[in-house]
């Protein structure tokens, strides 16, 4: 276990100053996440124009240092793109968290990337995993437009 | 009594954690074992084995011995006027629930109120919330003060003539509080309602006396009590035992069963449907027994002393925010570090084999009325010293030096 490997500068400096961290004004769609086991929630706000672009994406909480950088990284990659896009992303970013070793999505550039891997290091403590999965899982059910809050015990 | 090397008892301590000593502060969740403990478990599976109550072979009327043998040293442990008044269950919780089921299905009705208090855990609220449905019964909180206490007075406020039982932990899981739970009961017995104590964090820690204490159930669990998991123990005064209706049926707590009619065991078996723990129960007498060996008083001086300590190292720490702060107070220590969430305090100290919780500790009620998410908690045991205080004070300090506080 390395502890600088999970609280990378990347991670302490979005973990403090969380970035979009606000209400998006006229969003269109939103949903709440719970992790039961720390009592965390993070609520997340979309804008989709109709071309299904992401105009805006915000988000409320509060939370660990992990849980707050992923949401901010998490935010600000996701605005400007359409909706197909976020859902790769958000798939890719899962997928790597679990098991992949890296990244694959083709619409994330290699400084993107980088800046998500630096969230790789809670695969090291899988207690942590779903700190850094809340805000995607949240995102997911707001694009799905699913009024069910996302509990972190009844995922995978 | 020299409790400096009690560490050497518990065979978890020879471990590496992280290739650190273990310094495990996380007793108010669950004790460590000592090796009594373990070794017997393993010896009763290993040349002893057998359910019992039922069958007449050696083996069975060996068990059955052992097993009814802890009920008498639990008796004597908590100076129970009556052995029947023991009852094993699967934890604290089902001890909890049994009351709740039980006493709510005979004696409660709409407009009833269950008074409990704003520093419950989940298991001595949780099993009255079932009671707001199924009997429209009201649940009050006797709120706590500014340092975290419950006194006599707040509970004096909720207490109404709709008052029909009152649910109140011995000592806080969080703050540490220390409830005046004689007090409490004298003045509950006063207007003829029944008293459950939560003993989950007062029974490791306190000297108990069920008599003087008067209270009509004690709720105890037997993990945080040096003891194997899947075990607590329900005390009852023997008349509830015996006006309260069974909780769950099934073998082993019936007297005749006919196709149109059931009759029940006689107490306690009337309580101990199906299969029992029979091992956990047998193992645990070996609990009461290295308790017994160390003095409960010896304990508690060690423990009171090594809570000093601690509060002392923790308060001149100038980042630490220690929650609560009782007049009286034992086991449990829960603090917040400013910028710092608790699950990164927990994951940092763990690098060091500080072993801590973090979290809302199952009390939910009391982390919103303080208006936190969460908050790290180091709670002790018998096998704690000031060194485990020392390190986890400077393993606070490397979780500043890591989010760069200091």
């Amino acid at each position: 276990m390395n502890l600088k490997e999970l609280y990378q500068e990347i991670i302490l400096d979005h973990g403090k100053n969380p970035r979009n961290l606000r209400k998006t004004e006229n969003f269109n769609k939103e949903a709440t996440g719970y992790n039961p086991l720390c009592g965390d929630k993070v609520h997340i706000y979309l804008k989709l124009n109709e071309n299904k672009k992401v105009e805006d994406i915000s988000f409320e909480g509060s939370g660990c240092a992990i849980s707050m950088a992923s949401a901010s990284i998490m935010t600000d990659l996701i605005r400007g793109r359409n909706e197909n896009e976020v859902n790769e992303i958000v798939k890719d970013f899962l997928y790597m968290i679990k098991e992949k070793p890296e990244l694959s999505s083709k619409n994330l550039k290699d400084d993107e990337k980088t800046k998500l891997m630096c969230l790789s290091g809670v695969k090291q403590y899988p207690m942590r995993v779903k700190c850094a999965t809340l805000s995607w899982h949240t995102l997911t059910s707001a694009i799905d437009n699913s009024k069910k809050e996302v509990n972190t015990e009844k995922l995978d | 009594m020299n409790l400096v090397n009690i560490k050497n008892q518990f065979p978890i301590f020879s471990k590496k954690i992280n290739n650190k000593d273990l310094i495990y502060l996380d007793s108010s969740n669950s004790s460590q074992k000592p090796k009594l403990v373990i070794d017997r478990l393993n010896s009763f599976y290993s040349n002893e084995f057998s359910n019992v109550g039922r069958s007449v072979h050696a083996l069975a009327v060996a068990a059955t011995n052992n097993y009814e043998n802890t009920r008498v040293s639990v008796q004597k442990y908590l100076n129970a006027k009556y052995k029947e008044e023991i009852v094993f269950t699967k934890g604290a919780t089902e001890a909890i629930n049994l009351v709740a089921s039980t006493y709510g299905q005979k004696y409660l009705k709409e407009g009833d109120e269950v008074l409990i208090t704003e520093l419950e855990h989940h298991s001595n609220y949780v099993p009255w919330h079932y009671l707001r449905n199924l009997k429209k019964v009201k649940i009050q909180f006797a709120e706590i003060d500014e340092n975290g206490d419950i006194s006599l007075e707040s509970i004096k406020k909720k207490i109404n003539s709709n008052t029909k039982i009152i649910c109140i932990t011995h000592i806080s899981n969080v703050t540490g509080a220390v409830l005046p739970v004689k007090e409490i009961t004298e003045l509950a017995h006063s207007k003829k309602i029944p008293v459950l104590v939560d003993g989950c964090q007062g029974a490791p820690h306190l000297k108990l006396d069920m008599q003087d204490l008067d209270c009509d159930f004690y709720a105890i669990s037997c993990h945080k009590m040096y003891g194997p998991t899947g075990l607590g123990i329900l005390y009852a005064k023997k008349k509830w035992l015996e006006e309260l209706p069974p909780y769950q049926g099934g073998g082993g707590m019936i007297k005749e069963v006919k196709k149109h009619n059931i009759t029940f065991a006689e107490l306690p078996n009337k309580y101990e449907a199906g299969t029992m723990q029979t091992a956990e129960v047998v193992a645990f007498d070996q609990s009461i027994k290295f308790i017994q060996s160390l003095g409960i008083e010896n304990i508690m001086k060690h423990e009171n002393e090594l809570m000093n300590y601690a509060l002392d190292v923790l308060k001149k720490n100038n980042s630490v925010k220690i929650i609560g702060n009782p007049k009286k107070k034992g086991a449990a220590i829960s603090f917040t570090i400013e910028g710092i969430h608790p699950h990164d305090i927990a994951t940092i100290l763990d690098e060091d084999g500080v072993a801590i919780r973090a979290g809302h500790h199952c009390c939910q009620i009391l982390h919103e009325k303080l208006g936190i998410h969460a908050t790290a908690r180091a709670s002790l045991g018998v096998y704690n010293t000031k060194d485990d205080i020392d390190q986890l004070n400077s393993s606070i300090n490397k979780c500043q030096k890591i989010f760069d506080l200091k």
